[in-house]
């Protein structure tokens, strides 16, 4: 078994988004394209092609009219510890090591250019986080020019995720590094595109494990919840929602069955 | 040797095996691995110093601070500003996608002019020198043929130095037609005009400090108005804020709201009297500011001996249960919210600005602005604000003798006529003018395009389009190859906001007189040239007094001048906010009675036979009222499609879900209901025909609509731009029809009835 590396201070990054307050504007979207260079194509609306590291779904009660209601739910990679820790599903079929998990920080990589395509990830992935280039991406005219540095351009024949902007971290250690404060990040200096972006601050993001950071105390919410929680992947991507029907589709609940966060004051 | 079947076989399972055994298969997958991946096009961003600078975002009129990271000379992203006062760090995803606007293939790289039919879309590239050239020489044509009335600009703004530029321009060369582009401040303006007795105006709520925020349709998280300002005030709110949303359709807003009032649509000035009958009922209005600052509250007797009914006994007339039948909703709801709002700690109603579809009605917004005066809120923290518009301290335009007599020639638009008196601009009305005119007759036949699109955003586009074409001279300053760039026989491209200088004002509804500065943060990328630079340059070739009026190097020294002693704080900040111009309530209506008139005098103005001088409830008529057995198509507006004068870049298009936009087809929501009587399932084909137009959409249901509506997203089925953007879906405008307000001529049809038929 693997051991997490001694020389580095272990950290748990996760989310926690608040499904109540997301108003499903999609800004985290776009400036999640801007940031990782996400590529797009003139036919986006063909959706089964349509390459996104982080999705907005519409989500509805299907009450009839006027008692409808409509929350939306951001989903990035949920980035899972896996059953036992450090395995998460997509990561134990890779047969090219071209995803792992980083026990420094909990986030599960992918590296492009040790992938050659097979999708077992993708398919392993109870999620649909994954993405795949059936095509090379292309700029049209001169729109290379406003590609970051930080995150390689992918290729044709490759599968691709959300990485919880793992350049930022980089960025954010070099910086404590070179200050001196060698592990020393602050919970400001190491935020994904997608949190800083939300205009709504729906998204928080921060150490799971680090209980001066807001998503430690935010995940142990007595409406905290994660997507698809009994398949055991252990997410790091939360949710809080006050909405049963919430609650309900993030999981596959029979008939009568209550969700976790409802079971208690119903009992 | 006889090859039977076992030897065959050996033979071919030694071989696999043998083949396993050996690094050959290994090798080989490894070597296609990095054939499919070693394309030498794949781009390897350049490495560089990096920086961030500030800017304000001009994509809209929401005027958000934001942040640009640059490397090297390149510009990669844009984040909010966090210590703007518009947006303090939100920005919406036009903004964040804003770069694609920087570079691309929509961009108008140079100067242009038409060589082929217009509207084809084929230009030819020519110098600055000679485009300049081209169109003065067509200008000083049309002016020595005594026409000079007969040059238009249309406009995105009219605040600002750019568009005051132009304003200026058109003055000293002998026009009165400066057209701004409908927007929710027509109503507003109007509004306030009526009970304020103020003129160039802005009327802005404070979202920042208000409680209880009661919006009639105000898509305030559904992208309109000014999305920063708007998410910047929602992110903060607490367990003690409320919103309520008075719509007909479960839009974002409504579903983030407290609370939803599906209200039928139009019947909002019917609602705001409702609720003020038991604010007045209950006592619950602000004694003080009525019995000191309002005029008409009640009943009165004016000097000619005539009685006049006051705003109490006009909102007696609209009891809860009278006002739950005419809009559907439920009467103790009705007084229940009004409650709540006149008791919270800081209440403020609002419409207008940020509608999904700009429509001017002026009842209703009266109706609004009467609430936030009974509640006194008005120029106070957390209410509703009017302040002046920015003004410039400069020379004054030097007129000759065809600039002097075009003062008091009528407007191409008849905004100020004798038919509508109190309006300032009535774009809606000038495509049916020009198409009723003779071709020797025409009422605009040079005309400037600013900062707008009007061929695709106005209503009934196929006839704005037939307008266009009769207008025998068109220059556009668009950036972008735009539906109206398309149709212009010259363009002079403007500057991307992240390329030059501008002043932008106050944002449609921002609760504060700020007016930000946007400075470039990278040297412009094609050959450009700001609008205000094109525009002084053209007046200074001109010469005589047009020349005269134009006493600037260039758009900087202008800029300068006109900002005076505010540049210095502008260019610093970026932003300078001037509170000292909000007035006191005391000093802040300037109407005759010197107070908040309940009852407006001024509607008493001969208005075009219309008699009502009393905000009231008259049902607002939509466009094809005698169709039968059909549908009332309404525009929303979405967060994810940007549906002003700018397209939706392809980032946004690819945040559209498929229930909204797949392969290029749109849907529209209907409810399960009305699809039940229309024979309609989930995704099928239809044809939804309205008096305006006919397209082909597929279905969507959705709980969420109230039944008997058709929504369709605005900002969509563009034709000009790039292959990126054009041919997706429908434009709604293609299907919509205004219908002039008797009095004030502004569109008040928020819907078209529709025939909706399984295709």
């Amino acid at each position: 078994m693997q051991n997490v590396p001694s020389h580095t201070k272990a950290r748990h990054f996760g989310m926690v988004i608040d499904v109540d307050k997301c108003t499903g504007c999609a800004s985290c979207m776009v400036a999640c394209y801007s940031e990782n260079n996400v590529s797009f194509r003139d036919e986006e609306s063909a959706k089964m092609l349509s390459l996104n590291w982080i999705t907005v779904y519409k989500l509805t009660n299907g009450k009839p009219f006027p008692d409808t209601e409509v929350c939306y739910l951001p989903q990035p990679c949920m980035q899972c510890d896996g059953k036992e820790f450090g395995k998460p599903p997509c990561v134990s079929v890779c047969p090219a090591v071209a995803t792992d998990f980083d026990w420094p920080t909990g986030i599960v990589s992918q590296i492009y250019t040790r992938c050659f395509g097979c999708r077992y990830c993708m398919a392993a992935c109870p999620y649909h986080a994954r993405q795949f280039n059936w095509w090379d991406p292309v700029w049209p005219a001169d729109m290379e020019k406003y590609l970051s540095p930080n995150v390689s351009a992918r290729t044709r024949g490759v599968v691709e995720k959300c990485t919880f902007c793992y350049h930022r971290f980089q960025l954010a250690r070099q910086k404590a590094y070179h200050e001196g404060r060698s592990e020393d990040i602050k919970e400001e200096e190491y935020q994904t595109a997608c949190t800083q972006a939300c205009p709504s601050g729906a998204i928080t993001f921060g150490d799971l494990d680090n209980p001066e950071h807001e998503v430690y105390k935010l995940k142990q919410d007595r409406y905290a919840f994660r997507l698809l929680e009994r398949l055991n992947t252990n997410p790091s991507v939360y949710y809080i929602s006050k909405r049963k029907w919430v609650h309900r589709m993030a999981d596959n609940y029979l008939e009568g069955e209550v969700p976790r966060a409802f079971a208690e004051k119903e009992a | 040797m006889k090859i039977d079947r076992r030897c065959f076989l050996s033979l071919a399972g030694g071989l696999v095996v043998g083949h396993l055994l050996s690094p050959v298969p290994w090798k080989m997958t490894d070597d296609i691995a990095i054939w499919t991946q070693n394309w030498p096009w794949t781009p390897v961003p350049e490495d560089g110093p990096v920086s961030w600078k500030e800017t304000v975002c001009t994509l809209c009129p929401g005027g958000c601070g934001v942040k640009v990271r640059t490397i090297k000379d390149r510009v990669v992203k844009i984040e909010g500003k966090e210590d703007h006062p518009v947006n303090r760090g939100s920005l919406c995803p036009l903004g964040y996608a804003s770069i694609q606007y920087l570079y691309g293939p929509s961009r108008v790289k140079t100067p242009m002019k038409r060589t082929g039919e217009r509207g084809d879309g084929e230009f030819e590239p020519i110098g600055w020198d000679e485009a300049i050239t081209e169109v003065n020489r067509k200008l000083a044509a049309l002016r020595e043929n005594g026409k000079s009335h007969k040059a238009a600009c249309i406009a995105g703004d009219d605040r600002g130095t750019v568009p005051y530029l132009f304003k200026r321009f058109l003055e000293a060369y002998g026009s009165p037609n400066f057209i701004r582009t409908p927007s929710g401040r027509d109503a507003h303006e109007t509004a306030a005009y009526l009970a304020q007795g103020k003129t160039a105006l802005n009327v802005g709520f404070d979202l920042e400090n208000a409680t209880y925020i009661l919006s009639f349709g105000c898509g305030l998280l559904d992208g309109c108005g000014a999305p920063g300002y708007q998410f910047a005030a929602y992110s903060r709110f607490g367990e003690d804020h409320t919103l309520v949303q008075v719509e007909s359709r479960l839009s974002n807003t409504a579903a983030r709201a407290g609370k939803w009032l599906p209200a039928k649509p139009g019947t909002e000035s019917a609602l705001a009297l409702g609720m003020a009958s038991v604010i007045i009922d209950k006592g619950l209005y602000d004694r003080n500011f009525i019995d000191n600052h309002a005029f008409g509250f009640e009943d009165f007797t004016d000097d000619n001996g005539n009685m006049h009914m006051g705003f109490r006994s006009l909102a007696a007339e609209y009891r809860p249960d009278k006002v739950a039948e005419i809009t559907g909703l439920d009467a103790r709801q009705i007084e229940s919210v009004a409650v709540e709002f006149a008791r919270s700690d800081k209440p403020v109603a609002l419409c207008g600005y940020y509608e999904s579809r700009i429509t001017a009605d002026i009842d209703k917004t009266l109706a609004v602005h009467a609430l936030n005066a009974l509640v006194g809120n008005i120029n106070q923290a957390g209410g509703m604000f009017v302040f002046p518009e920015p003004e410039y301290d400069l020379p004054a335009v030097s007129k000759d003798s065809i600039a002097s007599d075009a003062t008091g020639k009528p407007r191409a638009d008849l905004a100020g006529s004798g038919q509508y008196p109190q309006s300032r601009y009535l774009l809606n009305l000038l495509p049916e003018r020009i198409l009723e005119a003779g071709n020797d007759d025409l009422p605009v036949e040079a005309l400037l395009v600013l900062d707008a699109n009007p061929v695709y955003t106005l209503e009934d586009s196929k006839k704005v389009q037939e307008a266009f074409e009769k207008i025998p001279f068109i220059v556009s300053f668009s950036s972008f190859m735009d539906e109206t760039a398309k149709m212009a026989d010259i363009i002079l491209p403007d500057h991307h906001f992240l390329e030059g200088y501008r002043d932008v004002p106050a944002p449609d509804g921002v609760g504060m007189p700020v007016v930000s500065l946007s400075e470039p943060v990278v040297d412009p990328q094609y050959d450009t040239r700001n609008a205000g630079d094109t525009i002084i340059d053209i007046a200074q070739e001109m010469g005589g007094d047009i020349g005269k009026s134009f006493p600037w190097d260039d758009y900087g020294d202008f800029l300068e001048k006109a900002l005076s002693d505010r540049y210095q704080d502008m260019s610093s900040n970026g932003y300078v906010v001037n509170r000292d111009r909000v007035a006191d309530v005391a000093d802040a209506f300037e109407t005759d009675s010197g107070k908040y008139e309940f009852h407006p005098i001024r509607r008493h103005t001969p208005n075009n036979g219309d008699t009502e001088k009393l905000p009231g409830y008259r049902e607002v008529g939509i466009p094809g009222g005698n169709l039968n057995n059909g549908v009332t198509l309404v525009a929303y507006k979405s967060p994810r499609i940007a549906s002003g004068a700018v397209a939706n870049p392809p980032f946004m298009t690819k945040t559209i879900d498929s229930k909204t936009l797949k392969e290029d087809k749109l849907f529209i929501q209907i409810n399960p209901e009305t699809a039940g009587n229309l024979n309609l399932k989930q995704g099928d084909k239809a044809v939804i025909e309205t008096p305006a137009g006919t397209a082909t959409v597929r279905i969507d249901l959705f709980e969420g609509i109230m039944p008997g509506l058709a929504a369709m997203p605005a900002g969509l089925g563009h034709t000009a731009y790039s292959r990126f953007i054009a041919g997706k879906g429908v434009n709604v405008n293609a299907l919509l029809r205004a219908v002039p307000d008797p009095a004030y001529g502004m569109n008040t049809a928020w819907g078209i009835r529709a025939q909706l038929k399984k295709a």
